[in-house]
């Protein structure tokens, strides 16, 4: 058993809250007393059932203007797998939501209303996953019993999305008509659409396979805390703990520690005390080093052979999750896996039309919800790879140097390395 | 299977290991919330996997509502004293007799609304910048929206307009001075994960977990243990049943369920088999309004 991680997206309206019910309640993951709690406030729907909606609304605010306004997490399990549902919210100014939940997800459901075909924020949050590095897409065309389950409204609109979806990078993209109000193929396979092939949601993201969505060619080791027990028994120990964001570690590897360049060898690998053979990503252990080498919170060992370089300068997509603008020559706090240093933003090069694809080149005013490109100085040295090489060392945040508050979020889209600066001097 | 394939619970696991590290890593003087029960036992397993060999970046502390189990205070002097770790009681008693508060009387009295002055007070007392706990995101609704890092401000107080946004596995622990984190390593497990946790790694639990025969107080449907602390309505029965405890809290909030489940395989088997979910079968205190939990936690509970 494993863990499939999603999210949900659609514009208000189109059933997703409807759909995280409906799997929910057809999974067996609502308990009764939750029942009682929606039953008790009174909403039903027009066919006189429960609101299955109501299960993933949370805050009291919220609830008071009827819009959901932040991810809320949502959890069940078949044999085959554990699921985690990041829900975020379809309003129109809610990019920043959708960016934090699509940031952790391996998989990005997307509801298209049946009637209304393919939308702006169809696009939208397709652009987002994409941009987000999701490895897979399902596009769930719902309330197809208010069409009849028509198969020619279905093809039209998988047509539709086929055509716009050449300009993703998205590897791999599955349809599939459903009605999350009814049920239909969304635990079962419905009966009223014969003409549909496929498997339904919930088979689907059963089989999808997610373990080749870590990468475990470039080994990133980011220290979050160095063990000194001090004792008797543990005199001399030294380890190195931390979370093997991608790749492998075995004892006998031959390592360097970033950004210091000094080399070691790994000792031992372990976890709670016991060694392990090998740690692979996403595994949180601890490194052992031959030798005596000042290594503190912030380095990240890597292997030797990957002859690796750190950086200060480097390119990125940003999300602004700010009220106040982004402007050019601001100053922020970038936090990049263990590592806390002050960034400048000397230049922001374009904003990203996230309905569209394209750039808009006039920007010099970044606002809430935006996406841009922008150049990065560092004042200490990054190991970083690119986003879109390497999710998990290719992502970051901003953070306001007086309110401490997120303000943005970060995917490294190009590194300029030291040596090729000087090469430029 | 491929050979690098990491199990569910490994996954989890990791995780919560990542999360208490980066604890350690960005606060000066961080706290572990231990309440004896299998959430705050589990997270204290966690904890030996990320620092061992080494000691445990903070102390664990213990809020005392007075009103708790004997098994569960057995429990956690004993797992201390095995551990070797640091263990903080304080309670709630003195802070009542210092601020002067006034209990609540009658049947719904319980003090979970005063240990919030005691952790506030507690917090003061040594400075701690980040407190962790081990509330999960399947808890209850408003539960499902915290982030694993909650920023809140010097009265505890939890606002969910001001919540960071909370990317990959980066948690932003930044905070102005006054202010605190509560820090959540198991917010993505449910109930029944950590039941497997217990299983797969053989954690013994105070045996109130498991079917007892117990004297209970029927209030609402709900058994709850009969004890000296407890208010009782004249027309309010006293049975005996074989009970066991899905949470362990405050013994005059916490209801038991029957069971006859004697082990962690029984537990699970129930579980899976059970139709109430683990709030709502032991938390009379949530049943007063539907949004109780999101008002607590304004309030600066957890
Ligand atoms: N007929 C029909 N109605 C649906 C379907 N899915 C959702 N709805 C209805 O569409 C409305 C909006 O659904 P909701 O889940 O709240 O949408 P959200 O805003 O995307 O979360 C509700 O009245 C639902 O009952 C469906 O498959 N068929």
């Amino acid at each position: 058993m494993d863990i499939l991680r999603f999210i949900t997206a659609g514009s208000v309206d189109d059933g997703k809250s409807t759909l995280i019910g409906r799997l929910l309640y057809d999974t067996k993951q609502i308990y009764i007393d939750q029942l009682e709690a929606i039953e008790s406030s009174g909403r039903v729907n027009e066919d006189g059932q429960v609101d299955l909606s109501l299960l993933t609304d949370g805050l009291k605010a919220e609830r008071e203007q009827g819009i959901t306004i932040d991810v809320a997490y949502k959890y069940f399990s078949t044999p085959k797998r554990k699921f985690i549902i990041a829900d975020a919210p379809g309003h129109v100014q809610y990019t920043r939501n959708m960016v934090t939940g699509a940031s952790n997800s391996n998989l990005s459901i997307i509801l298209v209303d049946a009637r209304k075909g393919v939308q702006e924020q169809t696009r939208r949050h397709s652009i987002i996953s994409s941009l987000l590095g999701i490895p897979h897409l399902v596009i769930c065309i719902n309330k197809m019993d208010l069409v009849g389950f028509d198969e020619t409204v279905y093809n039209q609109i998988v047509e539709d999305y086929k055509q716009f979806a050449k300009k993703l990078n998205a590897k791999d993209i599955t349809f599939i008509p459903i009605s999350a109000l009814k049920g239909d193929n969304v635990v079962d396979r419905s009966v009223l659409m014969p003409w549909y092939n496929g498997p339904s949601l919930l088979e689907h993201l059963e089989q999808v396979p997610v373990s080749s969505d870590f990468n475990l060619e470039n080994a990133r080791f980011p220290v979050q805390y160095v063990i000194r027990p001090h004792t008797h028994e543990h005199h001399d120990y030294r380890g190195y703990a931390g979370k093997v964001i991608s790749g492998t570690y075995r004892k006998g590897d031959k390592v360097t520690v970033l950004p210091s360049g000094l080399t070691s060898t790994i000792k031992s690998v372990e976890l709670g005390g016991k060694e392990l053979e090998e740690a692979f990503a996403p595994m949180s252990v601890v490194l052992q080093l031959e030798d005596d080498v000042d290594i503190s919170r912030g380095d990240v060992i890597v292997k030797e052979e990957e002859n690796l370089e750190v950086t200060k300068e480097f390119e990125a997509l940003v999300c602004w999750m700010n009220n106040k603008p982004l402007k050019p020559g601001a100053k922020l706090l970038l936090r990049h896996n263990s590592t806390e240093t002050r960034a400048i933003v000397r230049q922001i090069q374009y904003k990203v039309d996230v309905n569209g694809l394209d750039n808009i080149l006039d920007a010099d005013q970044v606002q809430l919800n935006d996406i841009c490109r922008v150049q990065l100085k560092t004042a200490t040295p990054l190991l970083l790879d690119k986003y879109e090489d390497n999710r998990a060392n290719g992502g970051f945040i901003l953070v306001d140097e007086t309110s401490f508050t997120t303000v943005g979020a970060g995917m490294v889209a190009s590194i300029t390395h030291e040596s090729e600066l000087n090469y430029m001097i | 299977m491929d050979k690098r394939y990491l199990d569910y619970l490994d996954q989890l696991e990791a995780e919560a290991i990542h999360i208490m590290r980066e604890v350690a890593g960005q606060f000066q003087k961080p706290a572990l919330l231990f309440s004896g029960g299998k959430d705050s036992i589990t997270l204290v397993r966690l904890a030996e996997k990320a620092f061992r060999p080494g000691k445990f970046p903070f102390p664990l502390v213990h809020i005392d509502t007075g009103h708790n189990f004997p098994e569960a205070i057995q429990y956690r002097d004993e797992l201390a004293e095995r551990l070797g770790e640091k263990l903080i009681v304080r309670h709630v008693e003195d802070t009542i007799k210092k601020q002067n508060l006034s209990e609540a009387k009658g049947r719904y009295a319980s003090r979970n609304g005063l240990q919030t002055y005691t952790l506030l007070e507690t917090i003061e007392e040594f400075g701690f910048d980040c407190c962790i706990g081990g509330a999960r995101r399947d808890e209850e609704k408003a539960r499902a929206k915290e982030r694993i890092f909650s920023v809140r401000d010097e009265f505890g107080q939890w606002d969910p307009k001001r919540q960071r946004p909370e990317l990959w596995n980066t948690y932003n622990g930044r905070i102005a001075m006054g202010e605190n984190v509560r820090a959540f390593p198991i917010s993505n497990w449910t109930e029944l994960d950590v039941w497997n946790y217990i299983k797969r790694e053989n954690i013994a639990l105070p045996n109130i977990y498991y079917t007892h025969e117990r004297e209970c107080l029927v209030r609402d449907g709900k058994l709850m243990a009969w004890s000296d602390f407890i208010y009782r309505d004249p027309e309010e029965e006293i049975v005996t049943r074989k009970v066991r405890f899905r949470t362990v809290g405050d013994m005059t909030c916490t209801a038991a369920v029957e069971s006859v489940a004697y082990d962690v395989d029984a537990v699970i088997a129930e579980i899976i088999e059970s139709k109430i979910s683990e709030r709502g079968a032991t938390r009379i205190d949530d049943k007063l309004s539907e949004t109780a939990m999101e008002d607590r936690k304004k309030g600066g509970y957890f």
